[in-house]
């Protein structure tokens, strides 16, 4: 692996009152594809300009395989920035926009054509090289970002919501381009983004982060399927969260099957989860949307576990590949519960759930799951 | 039948109208004494002033004397050392200024001394330079100096008001385009590999190019042509352009002379201004060429079939 390791330990950042960032503390590992993720000043970008070196820590280091980087100024970092706005020089053409770098090292003539035009073929720009930025589509703009941020053979490369400037399908295009070109290259990602489907879909491991804050540390599986705080399991995916009580918790298979008090579903629901918990602790009981099944009559099951409740179709939201439906259940609480339905195949399907239907939803005790950190 | 215009053409029309009164404007006291110099420039020289209507290249064959040639080259460098004085102190303080929260406030600072009449100002400048003046009063009280040193009355001095006085004319129009400027391109020249320096130099100074050649012409003209601060804190050796027009209307009284050395300050700044409009026009037709472009390749890439060329 030609990436670094890099350690960021317990800094901290301030802006007057407003705390950017509270003692986080992250390792990336060597040509890992990491992402920040987290809502809009949640103090992902704080620290990615930390580890570029446009920021400072009130407190803290920042190590590139072990060695303090902070006193370093941006142009003596190992780390290369692809900025949200491309950032790219108005004045000069995409080819001595990529020769940028290597033009202030004095790189040699023909070792300088040979490197830029490798890289603006990496990024497949090859026929717009002598177009100037303002000539080019968003896309092609961020391509360029990315070359020129390359070409200096960086150990770390840092992208701070490089897509979020374009439109769904080209977003969908360049990430996988990104992950193609981090295969390539084999050095340390840092991608900051809001989005949590980018952020799902090519990184090795995430950082979901809150007010200045890092919730949880994980693989995309690990941070969807078993999110630590109640801010995870919301801002990853959809989910319906109700808070509960754990009354009783058994081993069941290797896991523990757990009784708890639902009072907006109405009683008792049954879950699995892999660590114990104390009766009586209170905690958030979640199931995802995709994992709930709806059904014109009672499904018919031998399922011991099966949490099975009865409601009123209160929304149906189609949008084309599955439809979501708010179902108002019917007990004292009249919660509503989010339910995905794929629109598979016609056979699949029992009849039509419209509006005011009365439909069953049921999940499995695998299904669901216990959030232990519910305050923050 | 009555004519009806379209919206476009009565526009046009009506565009016409209201610039009347300032064509009438520009052609009554700018187009016509000008003309009346091109004029006078050409023509023989009367006794006592005027002119007698007589043409000849008398004046311009004057122009050619040594001690005349003397005063152009000294007004070229005062001019040169002057300009390039204001713009070297305006970048930094229009960088200062669109990076300021009070930008009103300072704008409002550089604004200040237009109130003043600016003979007032330079003779300020005056007791702050002359021998029992503020500077040698502080130096003498602070014993580096013993006895007043004569600060004034001459070239330096000239440079020192001349910088002063045309300053904000260069801060202005370098304000506004670093205003505009996109402060990420230095995190970004940095980010890659440049030092500071290197990343204002090679990043930042293309891109407020337009700035840079507007301060130039804004105080390079102005200067060329200044006479009141070469005569009021220049010494014997401080004459410039300005002064030998005033002199050759107001005491020898050689207009056709005094002419044909306005038609030279004339003539130089025409070429400054022309050459600020073919570089501007020469930005404008580039990325007018670009919209173009990209609009082309818009419109082949989503409206035209696939593989057809």
């Amino acid at each position: 692996m030609k990436g670094v390791e890099v350690t960021v330990e317990q800094v901290s950042r301030a802006y007057g009152s407003f705390k950017a960032l509270d003692d986080v503390s992250v390792q990336i590992k060597k040509g890992e594809f990491f992402s920040l993720l987290g809502p809009s000043g949640c103090g992902k970008t704080t620290l990615l300009r930390i580890i570029a070196g446009f920021d400072y820590p009130d407190t803290g280091t920042v190590e590139f395989d072990g060695k303090n980087i902070l006193p370093l100024p941006p142009d003596k970092r190992q780390s290369n920035t692809v900025f949200q706005t491309y950032a790219l020089f108005p004045h000069l053409t995409v080819y001595e926009n990529v020769a940028f770098p290597l033009r202030l090292r004095r790189v040699e003539k023909n070792e300088l054509d040979r490197k830029v035009r490798e890289y603006v073929h990496l990024v497949q720009l090859d026929e717009h090289i002598d177009k100037k930025p303002s000539m080019l589509s968003g896309g092609q703009k961020q391509r360029v970002a990315i070359a020129r941020a390359l070409i200096n053979e960086p150990s770390v490369l840092l992208l701070d919501e490089p897509l979020s400037a374009l439109d769904a399908k080209l977003r969908q295009n360049l990430l996988i381009e990104l992950d193609v070109i981090h295969d390539k290259v084999g050095i340390t990602f840092i991608y900051v983004t809001h989005d949590q489907s980018e952020a799902l879909s090519v990184s090795d491991r995430i950082a979901v982060m809150n007010k200045g804050k890092i919730l949880q540390i994980g693989t995309p599986y690990e941070i969807y399927e078993a999110p630590a705080t109640r801010f995870v399991a919301q801002f990853i995916g959809e989910s319906n969260i109700f808070p509960c009580t754990v009354l009783s918790c058994e081993p069941h298979e290797g896991e523990y099957m757990l009784k708890v008090d639902v009072p907006s579903l109405g009683g008792v629901v049954s879950v699995t989860d892999y660590d114990p918990l104390e009766i009586g602790s209170e905690v958030d009981f979640t199931v995802r949307p995709e994992k709930v099944r709806i059904t014109s009559t009672p499904p018919r099951t031998m399922h011991k576990e099966l949490n099975l409740y009865k409601g009123v179709v209160d929304e149906p939201v189609y949008s084309g590949f599955q439809s979501k439906f708010y179902i108002r259940l019917d007990n004292e609480e009249k919660s509503i519960v989010k339910v995905f339905k794929q629109h598979t195949t016609f056979l699949d399907e029992g009849p039509e759930i419209d509006w005011r239907d009365t439909v069953y939803v049921s999940w499995t005790a695998t299904d669901g799951y216990l959030v232990k950190e519910t305050n923050r | 039948m009555k004519k009806v215009l379209k919206p476009r053409e009565r526009e046009q029309l009506l565009g016409t109208v209201y610039a009347f009164p300032m064509g009438i404007w520009f052609t009554l006291f700018f187009t016509i004494p000008l003309g009346i110099i091109v004029l006078y420039s050409f023509l023989k020289r009367g006794l006592y002033g005027g002119v007698e209507w007589q043409f000849t290249f008398d004046a311009y064959a004057q122009m050619f004397n040594p001690s005349f040639a003397k005063v152009v080259v000294r007004t070229l460098w005062i001019s040169i050392v002057s300009t390039l004085g204001c713009i070297l102190i305006a970048i930094p303080c229009g960088y200062a200024m669109a990076k300021s929260k009070y930008q009103t406030f300072l704008l409002f600072l550089i604004i200040i001394p237009f109130w003043t009449n600016s003979l007032i100002r330079i003779y300020a400048w005056i007791s702050i330079l002359s021998t029992e003046g503020f500077v040698n009063t502080i130096l003498i009280k602070l014993g580096i100096l013993t006895e007043g040193v004569q600060l004034i009355y001459n070239n330096g001095a000239v440079v020192l008001v001349l910088i002063y006085m045309y300053l904000p004319f260069a801060i202005l129009p370098l304000f506004t385009t670093i205003d505009k400027f996109d402060f990420a391109l230095l995190d970004a020249a940095r980010d890659l590999g440049a030092t500071k320096l290197e990343s204002i130099v090679k990043v930042m100074f293309p891109n407020i190019k337009s700035g840079l050649s507007t301060a130039f012409i804004f105080t390079f003209i102005p200067i060329f042509g200044a006479y009141t601060v070469p005569l009021l804190v220049g010494g014997k050796d401080s004459t410039m352009i300005g002064n030998i027009i005033v002199d050759q209307v107001s005491k020898t009284r050689n207009w056709p002379l005094a002419s044909a050395f306005s038609m030279v300050l004339t003539f130089i700044s025409l070429v400054g201004v022309f050459w600020m409009l073919y570089t501007g026009k020469r930005e404008q037709q580039q990325s007018k060429k670009t919209t173009q472009q990209s609009l082309e390749q818009n419109v082949r890439k989503h409206h035209l079939p696939r593989g057809g060329k």
